[in-house]
């Protein structure tokens, strides 16, 4: 077995971006903002960088397939730099390339900068793009709301609940996130909503409404790297957070075409989950988690998460929710930076984006959204649809 | 001498049925008088159904239980196939997974290009699949519009097992020109039906009908169903008249129910009579277009076999009435609507792929495991079971005719569908396999986990940039 990451490395500076519609700045303006913040609180030389991984998953538009993006927007010393792309775990899977490079030895401080500038496609969602020359031909032109509002459908049947007290639960999930994101400077949407609007918006994707729907916005996110050896010799020894794990799994395709799947859960977050929990050394998620921030795309996805993550029992998280358990006050909260839905979804930021509120959260930095000392929090993304998918689970805590 | 004939038939008529009230009403303000004259209801084909896929419709009815390997012939008639230059017949044929050893022509240029195609199915010797298809553009407002109806027929042709015994044939051919379209026009053209009644229905007509009864030696009156597509109830009472044919075999020409299906209504009306005859019954089917073809059939002993096939009477039977006239313009390509972003998508067709995949994409061919036995769609190199994952070891299997049911579903109003919602879901098939698919026919349709679905071969998606357009299998509502 794999001796796993944990408490290898350390988080010494972030930075992020408000997150919104950005129409006066592109994505290398984006970077800077990110980036700065990031340098200024790690308080180093940037020149002290000496590798980097870049998340982008859909802007081609205005940048390239690769790292020069990053290094030219910033201009960093021709240094080691890595595009990765990873669907909506891209920002994830730039950090997770960052804290190995330095695990490795392969980099002294690194930094993972994820970014997307989705309002420049001139799309209102997620812009149309190709699933891939044979794909194209035989898998329909779903949405994103489309696949996975049938995790509800799927959901409610197995569960035998009626999709009015589904929608009731879903409508919690983002009442819930809208109070959570009127706190934070940094989100897209700060405006509070009542269920019954929720429940009673426009529909997308049935049974998803808009209010079911996380938002698209423009925005950049950033951490710096380096070894817990390296912040002590550079005299960073204060409330260090430090990487407890990072796991990504990825469907095989029998989500897709074997049986053995019903459609009510996300087989690879609960691998991740498993894997994620082993290399924390975490025994019981329900204690051991203060906050956690999940992929909340679409509400039915933050809900069945809550199951797939074993913090709420099978068939149990929607009771769970209705029950206050994931609110800012609730057990576990969750998202309490208003999550996907009121930060919109810039899909190479959006991963280093929670992992910025948990860092935050951790050094006691959040302000008026600050939890009670909180030391350890879990970050998830699920890129894809439900039947095929990427999903990150990244855990850091107090080093 | 061998005896052959019609041996299986299937029949697709598109569910939606339009009334013709509904198109009348919409030209009042043009022509008053013409709501108290609308009768009736017309059939149109979907968005995505052109004449080849419901040729495919059709001919897989016919197809059933037919040994596909000795089918050695596929003709496709139709005045309105997809493509001017590429084989219609060769998709039809690999949709329907017919061998690759196969004669397949297409047949058009004219309404008589169904009885043609049938002739020369009978009389090529050997076992033949002939199809005729039409989904025909007609002129907002004009006469056509109203008249017209899509659908398909199809028939397996052979020498045994008889459905109804092929007797003779007659032609006449007269450039005589009641309507036209040149090849680049959308519409044809209409000449004065007065005309067209006097010069053209009441005189070659007949010339063909008396024509094939003298050959067959067969007197008028000994005809029980006569089938007669061009001229009105009127006109075909008179050329009955002057065939010494009884006005009583006159059939329906199911105007009311579907209206003309062009080259494809001989056949459609045909295979109509078939279903509902007896055995020992003579049919004779006329078809008009440039002179007149005429056909002439003996009703098999085995005929009431016709119940195990999907043909046009269970077709029409599957009606869904309509009044959305504006929607039969958008189906029809007759509005160009507003669509939206996301249907500026490039939907370029990487051919070399398709040509590679093809056995999926237009065979729905998927995968067997020979070692642990599942059923999977796309077939891959490596096993799809988790417990399994063998190398190379699946076989092709066909996914077209399983049965199949909803497993989960959405109807989506944000992805771009030219009938919105876009409904799709998980589709699970009996004996293994799960496939995400588009659902079709399921307009105010309570979906639900385990509705059941037959596949549909359709139009999967338009390249308005380079005039193409490709085809996958869809998942149907089962009709109630």
């Amino acid at each position: 077995m794999a001796s796993g990451i944990r408490d290898k490395v350390v988080i010494i500076g972030m930075g992020c971006t408000p997150f919104g519609e950005h129409w006066d700045k592109g994505a290398d303006d984006l970077i800077v903002d990110a980036f700065e913040e990031a340098v200024a609180d790690a308080n180093i030389d940037r020149d002290q960088i000496d590798a980097a991984w870049f998340g982008l998953s859909h802007d081609e538009q205005s940048l390239s397939k690769s790292a020069i993006s990053l290094v030219q927007a910033l201009r960093l010393p021709n240094i080691s730099a890595t595009r990765v792309e990873n669907l909506c775990a891209t920002g994830s899977e730039a950090l997770r390339g960052a804290i190995y490079a330095v695990a490795a030895g392969g980099s002294d401080i690194a930094l993972a900068l994820g970014v997307e500038k989705l309002k420049d496609t001139g799309y209102g969602g997620l812009p149309e793009r190709t699933k891939g020359t044979f794909d194209d031909m035989w898998y329909p032109n779903v949405t994103a709301p489309g696949s996975f509002a049938q995790l509800a459908i799927a959901y409610a049947e197995k569960h035998g609940i009626s999709m009015d007290q589904l929608k009731e639960a879903m409508a919690h999930v983002s009442w819930k996130s809208h109070e959570n994101g009127v706190r934070n400077p940094k989100a897209h949407l700060r405006k509070t909503l009542s269920k019954e609007s929720i429940v009673r918006a426009p529909m997308i994707s049935y049974p998803l409404g808009l209010f079911d729907c996380c938002g698209v916005s423009d925005g950049s996110a950033c951490a710096i790297v380096t070894t817990p050896e390296n912040a002590e010799r550079m005299g960073l020894t204060g409330n260090l957070v430090s990487v407890k794990a990072s796991q990504i799994a990825v469907s095989n395709g029998s989500e897709m075409s074997f049986g053995a799947w019903d459609g009510s859960y996300t087989q690879t977050t609960r691998i991740a989950a498993q894997r994620a929990y082993a290399e924390a050394g975490i025994a019981n998620p329900r204690e051991e988690l203060d906050l956690i921030e999940v992929h909340d795309c679409f509400s039915i996805t933050e809900l069945v998460v809550m199951e797939d993550l074993g913090l709420s029992d099978e068939g149990r998280a929607w009771r769970d929710i209705l029950a206050g358990r994931y609110d800012r006050d609730g057990d576990i909260p969750c998202n309490v930076d208003g999550g996907l839905k009121c930060f919109g979804h810039p899909i190479g930021a959006s991963g280093l984006r929670m992992v910025y509120e948990l860092y935050q959260q951790i050094q006691g930095r959040a302000g008026e959204r600050q939890l009670v000392n909180p030391k350890q929090g879990l970050s998830h993304n699920l890129g894809g649809f439900p039947n095929r998918n990427v999903c990150s689970i990244t855990v850091v805590g107090q080093y | 001498m061998t005896k052959r004939g019609i041996v299986s038939l299937g029949g697709y008529i598109p569910r939606q049925r339009l009334s013709r009230k509904a198109i009348a009403e919409a030209y009042s303000w043009l022509r008053p008088g013409g709501v108290s004259n609308a009768k009736g209801k017309r059939a149109i084909a979907s968005y995505d159904e052109d004449a080849l896929t419901m040729a495919v419709e059709a001919a897989n009815n016919a197809l059933r239980d037919v040994p596909l390997d000795k089918v050695r012939k596929l003709f496709f008639a139709s005045t309105s196939m997809p493509f001017s230059d590429r084989q219609n017949a060769a998709v039809i044929a690999e949709a329907l997974s017919l061998p690759r050893n196969l004669f397949c022509a297409d047949i058009g240029g004219s309404l008589k290009s169904g009885l043609s195609a049938l002739r020369q199915a009978l009389e090529s010797g050997e076992n033949a699949v002939v199809v005729a298809a039409e989904k025909r553009a007609a002129k907002p407002a004009s006469a056509q519009e109203m008249s017209f109806g899509d659908g398909a027929a199809a028939f397996g042709v052979g020498d045994s097992e008889l459905l109804a015994e092929y007797l003779g044939a007659y032609s006449v051919s007269v450039d005589m020109t009641d309507h036209y379209r040149e090849r680049d026009s959308k519409y044809g053209y209409y000449l004065e039906d007065r005309w067209i009644r006097d010069e053209g229905y009441l005189k070659l007509i007949p010339e063909s009908i008396a024509g094939l009864l003298k050959q067959a030696g067969v007197a008028g009156g000994a005809i029980d169903h006569v089938v007669m597509v061009g001229p009105d109830l009127s006109a075909r009472k008179k050329i009955s008249s002057q065939c010494d044919l009884s006005v009583n075999a006159l059939g329906d020409d199911l105007y009311d129910v579907c209206g003309d299906t062009g080259s494809a209504h001989p056949l459609v009306l045909l295979a109509y009579t078939i279903e509902n005859a007896s055995p020992g019954q003579l049919i004779l089917v006329s078809g008009f277009a440039q002179g007149c073809e005429s056909m002439l059939f003996r009703v098999a002993d085995d005929v009431g076999r016709c119940k195990n096939y999907s043909g046009i009477t269970n077709s029409l039977a599957q009606a869904k009435p309509s009044d959305d006239y504006v929607r039969y313009l958008s189906f029809s390509n007759a509005l160009d609507l507003d669509w939206g972003i996301r249907a500026e998508r490039d939907n370029r067709t990487a051919h070399s792929v398709f040509y590679r995949k093809r056995d999926a994409v237009t065979s729905f061919m998927g995968g067997h495991c020979t070692l642990c036995n599942t059923k999977q769609f796309p077939q891959s190199r490596v096993c799809v079971n988790p417990d399994c994952r063998a190398l190379d070891t699946q076989v092709a299997e066909p996914f077209k005719d399983k049965k199949s049911y909803v497993k989960s579903f959405t109807k989506d109003w944000l992805a771009h569908c030219y009938n919105p919602p876009f409904v799709y879901g998980n589709v699970e098939f009996e004996g293994g396999g799960f496939v995400m698919m588009e659902i079709v026919e399921a307009e105010d349709q309570e979906l639900g986990v385990g509705t059941p679905l037959k596949m549909t071969f359709r139009i999967k998606d338009r390249d308005a940039q380079r005039a193409y357009h490709r085809y996958f299998w869809k998942a149907a509502v089962v009709a109630e």
